[in-house]
């Protein structure tokens, strides 16, 4: 072994003496919804301090938060962008690769937003209008069957008549975790077919919300796997598609896009942070509490982060779209403080 | 031999008068020569496509709006304690200057005496790029001296403001964006009729480092020209004399057994993997195992060394191959050793293939992107690299993966520059091949 890593070093230029010694930027990656906030702050943070710009990279929530817990050393990343909370898996493989402590900082929040082609019909929807056109089995008449609805019509007869066709994240995205809890859960209850599913299931609940979430496979419901600017695409190449898209990016591109309402209540950042708009998550980012005063700038850059300045209402990230964390001030003194986060519950 | 196998019977056709078989074998052949020109034709379209397609989009990202003003940088805001120590001065962030800048601009619509109704001063405001701030901070930190003074200003515009310059966003569209207003764009033909809107080459383009999503108008590829040519270094040292003197020994000394069989196909193979192969390789190696830091050029180029060495053997095998035996013997004949043989009349002979192989290689490995997304060159790396050899430690971004990260972003800006980097990426090629072709054109010797 020792031979093979001697070969392999020796590969790696002769002059393995001229190996960069301690390394000076912070190294980021997880979730690509964080990544744009990520860049911003990391452009401000590199022309507004001594210490060089931090690199940034995505890959996905659960890639970041696995690549966080690989070790502690100067090799592995400082902090992991998430979309979605981390869970008991990544803190025991944290936990089995030395990375003990955790800091959990959440920078704000997020609003999906249901949204089609500019030219098209505007829709009011509800998360049972959701289920009902895109889950698997439906109830009809007290009997659960396959999905027969077409058209938006045969769901509400006030919604346009459209075929339903829709572009919801793939299975590898955060947002689909929320989109399948906050939407087609929420319109399997509000429709009465979780207690059918259950009646059917013989009263098991877990069965029942399974049954809830699977989404029909007859094309009618497009996975993507991609993201948003392929959505975009897809919805333009098929003007009957609705596509799910991050409150953000539908802001950057409201000349193509009209958004759906849900409940009522339009998607905006002020909508979001009162609460009265439905699909909405959390974003965090997660730091390794060991490379605190190890890599220069990281203390540096996660208060300037959480700074009023920036993850403030009226800083570049609201600007951008994120909807600004009520209760900044408390993560402010947390990050300050290095507090590590507790297990979770 | 006899007379019976003969035609006893003269043939009965005749030249003037074409007889059916005839006519179905020349109607075959214009079949056949339609059918490749129709095929011809297809690729062509598709490259005439592609071509309008790339150039269409990507040809304006070579230029970029600036907004010419008079600043004054006000002592008061940027130096409170009026000594213009630069340490000091640091403290004041973009966003004091942002709010200088802005006001520069309100008072240069006011002297100009433009009046648009419904103006505000937020719309004002966000003429400017975000990045404006930080080009004048610059400026201001490393000549202090200037804080107090008014100075003129060249500063990039916002990305919708260059949007509408190039056509991108129109009044309508302006209408529906919730990033631009109308009252915008009226202001914007305002400034450009009193010169203060201008549009220039875009160096930054090519010389700046990449932006974040707030600031499309300020992002280039400074960064990735500068990583793939890191990577292009480290291809060249190390699988120049490692594929050649492998293809040396494998052609003139190797004994012609089973292992040598077995490597030979075992090269052939390896020229066909998936480049993504590599990549993951390359994770699992040189940074899981000998533990190289991520994003770095150094990876990058161990990667794609790995990926292009079977791909330069082959060439240069052949190459070392095409020159005749009679040099060789003729070489031995005057009692020249084996080595001499080789390197004094065979490798000289070879050369032009060998480098024609080798540019090739190394143009398909700039290519590449697929192995470079697993090592972490896809990250969004702000600050340029060091000098090497030091450098090739440092994140870095390549050309082509620059490419698919600007395709993802939200704001259709990047669309506009993914389009010219792929039109820079393309400029690289065409010259490398180019070079190739020359080389080959120039050099190289039939027998």
């Amino acid at each position: 072994m020792a031979s093979v890593k001697f070969t392999v070093s020796a590969l790696a230029l002769a002059a393995a003496a001229t190996a960069a010694d301690a390394r000076d930027q912070l190294q980021i990656a997880g979730s690509s919804t964080v990544l744009p906030y990520s860049t911003i702050v990391a452009e401000l943070f590199g022309e507004n301090f001594d210490f060089p710009t931090p690199v940034v990279e995505g890959g996905g929530s659960g890639a970041g938060r696995k690549k966080l817990c690989e070790g502690v050393g100067e090799t592995t990343i400082d902090i992991a962008n998430s979309s979605s909370r981390i869970k008991q898996s990544d803190i025991d493989l944290c936990t089995t690769n030395g990375v003990t402590e955790i800091m959990e900082v959440r920078i704000g929040y997020d609003g999906i937003v249901f949204a089609s082609d500019i030219n098209g019909p505007e829709f009011a929807f509800t998360p049972a209008d959701w289920f009902s056109a895109l889950a698997a089995e439906v109830v009809v008449d007290g009997a659960v069957v396959a999905n027969p609805n077409k058209s938006w019509t045969d769901i509400r007869a006030d919604l346009p008549a459209q075929d339903i066709l829709a572009f919801v994240p793939g299975t590898k995205h955060g947002t689909r975790e929320v989109f399948d809890e906050k939407v087609i859960l929420a319109g399997c209850e509000a429709t009465g077919a979780f207690e059918a599913f259950k009646t059917v299931a013989g009263g098991d609940e877990d069965a029942a919300e399974e049954k809830c979430m699977a989404l029909r496979t007859d094309g009618v419901s497009v996975d993507i796997d991609g993201d948003y600017t392929e959505t975009l695409a897809r919805v333009d190449a098929n003007k009957n598609g609705i596509g799910v898209f991050g409150l953000s990016f539908y802001q950057n591109n409201t000349d193509k896009l009209v958004v759906a309402t849900m409940d009522g209540v339009v998607p905006t950042v002020e909508a979001i942070a009162a609460g009265d708009y439905p699909v909405s998550r959390p974003l965090y980012f997660y730091v390794k509490t060991a490379h605190l005063g190890v890599i220069p700038g990281l203390q540096e850059y996660i208060d300037f982060f959480v700074s009023d300045d920036v993850a403030g209402p009226d800083g570049p990230l609201a600007e951008y779209g994120l909807v600004s964390d009520p209760e900044l001030a408390a993560t402010q003194e947390m990050v300050a403080a290095g507090t590590p986060m507790a297990p979770l519950n | 031999m006899t007379d019976a196998s003969l035609p006893t019977t003269p043939h009965r056709g005749s030249l003037i008068e074409v007889d059916a078989r005839t006519r179905r074998r020349n109607a075959a052949e214009k079949r056949f020569r339609l059918y490749g020109l129709v095929a011809l034709g297809i690729g062509l379209a598709a490259l005439v496509i592609l071509l309008t397609s790339v150039l269409s989009n990507g040809v304006s990202a070579f230029r970029q709006t600036s907004l010419v003003l008079e600043m004054n940088l006000d002592a008061a805001v940027l130096d409170k304690k009026g000594n213009r120590d630069p340490e000091e001065m640091k403290k004041v962030t973009t966003i004091g200057y942002g709010k200088l800048i802005d006001k520069a601009l309100k008072e240069a619509v006011a002297a100009k005496g433009i009046a648009i109704e419904g103006l505000t001063d937020k719309d004002v405001a966000n003429m400017i790029s975000k990045e404006a701030a930080a080009q004048v901070r610059e400026r201001v930190l490393s000549n202090p001296d200037l804080v107090g003074e008014t100075v003129t200003v060249k500063v990039l515009a916002n990305g919708r403001i260059d949007g509408y310059l190039k056509g991108r966003v129109t009044m309508q569209s302006a209408e529906r964006d919730s990033n631009v207003t109308p009252n915008q764009l009226r202001l914007a033909d305002a400034l450009m009729a009193e010169g203060l809107l201008v549009k220039a080459f875009n160096w930054d383009f090519i010389t700046g480092p990449d932006a974040s999503e707030l600031r499309p108008e300020a992002s280039g590829l400074g960064v990735a020209i500068l990583g793939s040519a890191y990577m292009m270094i480290i291809v060249l040292i190390l699988s120049l004399p490692i594929g050649v003197a492998a293809s040396i020994y494998l052609e003139e000394f190797a004994p012609k057994n089973r292992w040598t069989d077995l490597i030979e196909v075992n090269i052939s193979n390896l020229a066909a993997v998936p480049s993504i192969v590599f990549g993951i390789l390359g994770l699992a190696i040189f940074i899981n195992f000998a533990g190289l830091p991520q994003s770095a050029p150094i990876v990058g180029g161990l990667v794609l060394t790995l990926m292009t060495l079977p791909r330069i053997i082959i060439p240069t095998r052949a190459a070392l191959g095409a020159v005749p035996p009679s040099i060789r013997e003729a070489a031995l004949g005057v009692g020249a050793s084996k080595m001499q043989t080789i390197f004094h009349h065979v490798l000289p002979l070879a050369m032009p293939g060998i480098l024609t192989g080798m540019i090739i290689g190394l143009a398909q490995a700039l290519g590449e992107t697929a192995p470079l997304l697993l090592i972490g060159m896809v990250a969004f790396v702000r600050d340029f690299p060091a000098a090497p050899p030091e450098g090739f430690f440092d994140p870095a971004a390549a050309l082509p993966v620059q490419v698919y990260n600007w395709t993802q972003r939200a704001d259709p800006g990047f669309a506009e520059r993914a389009s010219g980097a792929i039109i820079v990426l393309l400029v690289f090629l065409l010259v490398m091949n180019a070079v190739a072709i020359l080389l080959r054109n120039r050099f190289e010797r039939r027998w």
